[in-house]
């Protein structure tokens, strides 16, 4: 088994309101000089077998028209390399 | 005889009853459409109607545009099948990409309910027919996830071919770039407006007017006289 982690962000250039309201309370938490932040989506995929090409390959296709909507998110796709080394 | 207009019903679904009633009101006949059947019953027109398919799980409409009656409903709307999407219906038709753009959570983060003020923009569609262009109608609208959002060049295509079917007016309910309440695709059979004229269409209920009527008679008089 190994793990697989999809990143999913709002593109740049669409509002996030979350993001803002999270940004907007760390003055009140005393957390200054972060001018920006934008939340987004961690899909953590725990995948049967090797994690070679072909299978990095699927779970791109996965991404793309499944786990983002590439209209409004970018998406990446990595091994995660700690769950890998701690095994 | 009478044209036959198909409702989904999507694990979720609210306003597939209230859809139903609408659609009888109006002249025509219901037809109750499950999620998990890919058969659409010789309908002559669907409408996917509001609610949270699949608990807006993953984003609003993203898991119920793969339900097997969406494959039928994607394949028959590319070849000119007349098809509606209110609220979740309308999240469902981007996320199938039958609409451009795609919608995201209300800019101020809350639930929203209210009677809106919109501007038919478009009167041409399958949907939009009987009403006048430019006519300014009131129909109730509640939703979490009504932004509608685009690039700006899909949003300059629109504008231009005149594909913004619906226009809020006076409020911008949700931060919608250009005010945008609903749209139409390029053929005009295939409709998503996120408030709901199911629910203005009997003058006892709703706004107590039936504004959202003409939506269903548009689809019919379209339906019977084609």
């Amino acid at each position: 088994m190994a793990r697989v982690v999809v990143d999913v962000m709002l593109k740049p250039e669409i509002l996030d309101p979350q993001g803002q309201a999270v940004q907007r309370a760390l003055p009140r938490l005393g957390f200054e000089g972060i001018s920006d932040v934008r939340q987004g989506k961690r899909f953590e995929l725990e995948v049967d077998g090797p994690v070679d090409e072909a299978a990095l390959a699927r779970i791109h296709d996965l991404a793309e028209s499944f786990l983002a909507n590439t209209v409004i998110e970018d998406f990446t796709v990595r091994v995660d390399e700690v769950a890998e080394a701690a095994k | 005889m009478t044209a036959r207009i198909g409702v989904v019903t999507f694990p979720g679904s609210l306003d597939d009853r209230d859809t139903q009633r609408a659609i009888r009101l109006a002249g025509a006949e219901p037809v109750a459409l499950w999620h998990k059947d890919k058969d659409l019953h010789q309908v002559d027109a669907v409408v996917l109607p509001g609610g949270f398919s699949y608990g807006d799980y993953l984003r609003a409409g993203a898991i119920s545009r793969f339900s097997p009656v969406m494959e039928t409903v994607i394949e028959q709307a590319r070849a000119g099948l007349p098809v509606l999407g209110i609220c979740n219906g309308f999240q469902i038709l981007t996320e199938a990409h039958l609409l451009p753009g795609g919608m995201l959570g209300n800019d101020h983060l809350h639930f929203i309910c209210r009677d809106q003020k919109l501007r038919v923009e478009n009167a041409d569609t399958a949907w939009t027919v009987d009403y006048e262009q430019g006519q300014e109608i009131h129909i109730p609208l509640k939703n979490m996830d009504g932004r509608y959002v685009a690039d700006q060049y899909t949003l300059d295509k629109l504008e231009a071919e005149g594909r913004v079917a619906f226009r809020y007016l006076d409020f911008n309910p949700n931060g919608s770039l250009n005010d945008i309440a609903g749209i139409t695709n390029e053929a005009g059979n295939v409709v998503g407006l996120m408030p709901h004229p199911e629910h203005a269409t009997e003058p006892l209920i709703g706004t107590g007017r039936t504004d959202g009527l003409p939506f269903f008679t548009s689809i019919l008089k379209k339906l019977v006289t084609a």
